[in-house]
């Protein structure tokens, strides 16, 4: 048997399930978001239309999109920065030289990670109990007064912000502190002689070489907290008054709800649009900021 | 600064965080062996005042836990085998076998990452409509049996491999699918063991896909099945933390046990860029 068709038996099974399982129906979400399918197109496939842009035209004149793209933006703008200093700040204090039992702070830091959102989140929704949430109990302490974590349209994103950094903030961690691990430690024995202070030690040394991988770090996180899902559905069941509806969310209950898998299908290609173009702004400010 | 102070507040603020990290977990298990209505008393209990087994006794007698942890157990443990199958083959033949277009292949497969998975969930659900598979355990387990992601980081690792022990084996006449499970095979056991235990843990935490493929309580998975409860019987603390327990403690054991190749695994798949 010739070496090429041997490549292609070991690669075909992934290939298959790939092409089959994910390719073909990504294509296939394409086609379908530019039909009105829906209970009756699911019930006898003769119903089916074709809309064109028709669904996406709708989806852009409709507040209900904006709102769920507004509080995913939300999410992601506040949260993802949060996660990142989080990770940075836990991160530094395990590279300092002063720090003993690293393993084992490093281990216990990153447990939530591993943890299955679900059943934390459902954790979360008790510690944010209003009347027997230990959130509240921690600030009154302090003396201010109760919130409504979960059940305030204000307050409830920013519960599941905090609870969203507490599951990841490890993870970035992890990936930071390899980074600040690779910095050669001769370039902080240099600035120190030259008399820099820890400050200006952490902003043109270690901010400058851990550039590389705070990009990557960031859009990874950006991409994976723009898929918003699980959180709000066991929180907050998207409420109160829909502010912790995302968009895929937004995606599930027209989709599996209300089968409007049309429907469905344009809002979960206009997530896409909106996350590669922020990846490439991302991409394209770090271009320009390292050149500069 | 001074050395001492410094070291004070490094390890104070560790401590403070792992305290942050820790205690929920640590809360999850403590209300989950106290009496139901005891976590809801004012002030809340921190330790159970007489622990009991009973919330999980009504987890697995009343609630079907034990039915969600099996087919938690099933639907993770089958994807992890069929997926380590594949992708291992996948990303060899990418890293160690010579074929046409084999850099442009590559490329389109890691081109798939970008694309979230949730775009591919609608038309899936269709197409295991039309196949009758809906509400089986098949639904979950076939499309994940091979993933970019899996193949990328086997391919990472089989590059290391030297050409030679592999064109040895052919001169003595060894065929391609013996070399693979004779010599490659062996070496690739690192990698092997961390794809294993990150595709566990996904497939054993995966939330969004189950719920939609799997519309039947028969078949419900571990946070599928919590997540129900959740809605069911939300005043419940007790009952809730114990469903917590059982669906976090597996993973968070086989975290604790290979935490070694999970961590090597997470910094191998994170060099992507």
């Amino acid at each position: 048997m010739s070496r090429q068709r041997i490549a292609w038996l070991f690669l075909a099974p992934a290939l298959a399930v790939l092409g089959v399982f994910f390719l073909l129906p990504v294509i296939a979400a394409l086609a379908l978001s530019l039909t009105d399918y829906d209970l009756y197109a699911l019930a006898d496939v003769r119903h089916l239309r074709f809309v064109a842009l028709g669904n996406y035209w709708d989806l852009l004149h409709q507040p209900r999109f904006w709102s769920a793209l507004g509080h995913t933006l939300y999410f992601v703008a506040v949260g993802v920065p949060l996660s990142i200093a989080t990770s940075l700040g836990a991160a530094l204090l395990l590279d300092s030289p002063l720090a003993r039992a690293k393993a084992l702070f490093r281990t216990a830091l990153f447990a939530p990670v591993v943890t299955t959102v679900v059943a934390v989140a459902v954790v979360w929704r008790y510690l944010f109990n209003t009347k027997y949430g230990l959130a509240n109990h921690v600030l009154g302490l302090v003396g201010i007064h109760p919130v409504d974590w979960l059940g305030d349209p204000h307050w409830a994103m920013p519960a599941i912000i905090l609870f969203a950094v507490w599951k990841n903030f490890g993870y970035n961690m992890i990936i930071l502190l390899a980074g600040l691990q690779a910095i050669p430690r001769d370039l902080y024995e240099a600035a120190r002689i030259d008399g820099a202070s820890p400050l200006q030690q952490f902003r043109h040394i270690t901010l400058p070489m851990l550039g590389p991988t705070l990009l990557m770090v960031g859009i990874l996180t950006v991409s994976g907290y723009f898929q918003l899902f699980a959180e709000p559905y066991v929180m907050t069941e998207g409420g109160p008054l829909q502010s912790t509806t995302s968009v895929l969310y937004l995606m599930y209950n027209e989709g599996f709800q209300w089968w409007n898998f049309g429907m469905a299908s344009a809002v979960a290609f206009l997530l896409f649009v909106v996350m590669f173009a922020m990846t490439a702004l991302m991409l394209r400010l770090a271009r320009r900021g390292g050149a500069a | 600064m001074n050395r001492r102070l410094a070291s004070a507040i490094i390890h104070g603020l560790l401590a403070g965080g792992t305290l942050v990290a820790v205690f929920p977990l640590l809360w999850m298990v403590s209300v989950s062996f106290m009496r139901p209505g005891e976590a809801g008393s004012l002030p809340s209990p921190l330790l159970p005042a007489h622990p009991t087994w009973h919330n999980y006794e009504a987890l697995f007698l009343r609630a079907g836990m034990g039915r969600y942890l099996l087919n938690s157990l099933l639907v993770s443990g089958a994807i992890t085998v069929l997926s380590l199958a594949c992708n291992l083959m996948a990303g060899y033949a990418f890293a160690k076998l010579r074929f046409h277009g084999r850099e442009r292949l590559f490329q389109a497969l890691l081109g798939m990452l970008v694309i979230p998975a949730q775009v591919a969930m609608l038309p899936l659900f269709l197409m295991l409509k039309y196949l009758g598979l809906v509400d089986s355990y098949a639904a979950v387990i076939v499309p994940a049996m091979a993933s970019a992601f899996g193949i990328f980081l086997v391919r990472q690792y089989a590059r290391g491999i030297p050409d030679e022990l592999m064109e040895a084996a052919r001169i003595d006449g060894a065929g391609e699918l013996r070399i693979f499970v004779q010599i490659v095979l062996p070496l690739l056991k690192p990698v092997m063991v961390t794809l294993a235990i990150f595709t566990f843990l996904t497939a054993w935490n995966d939330f969004m896909w189950p719920l939609i493929a799997l519309t039947g309580q028969d078949h419900y998975t571990l946070p599928l099945g919590l997540a129900s409860l959740a809605r069911e019987h939300a005043q419940d603390s007790e009952l809730m933390m114990a469903g917590s327990v059982v669906t976090v403690v597996p993973v968070l054991l086989l975290f604790l046990a290979m935490q070694r190749y999970y961590i090597e695994g997470l910094l191998l798949g994170s060099v992507k860029g």
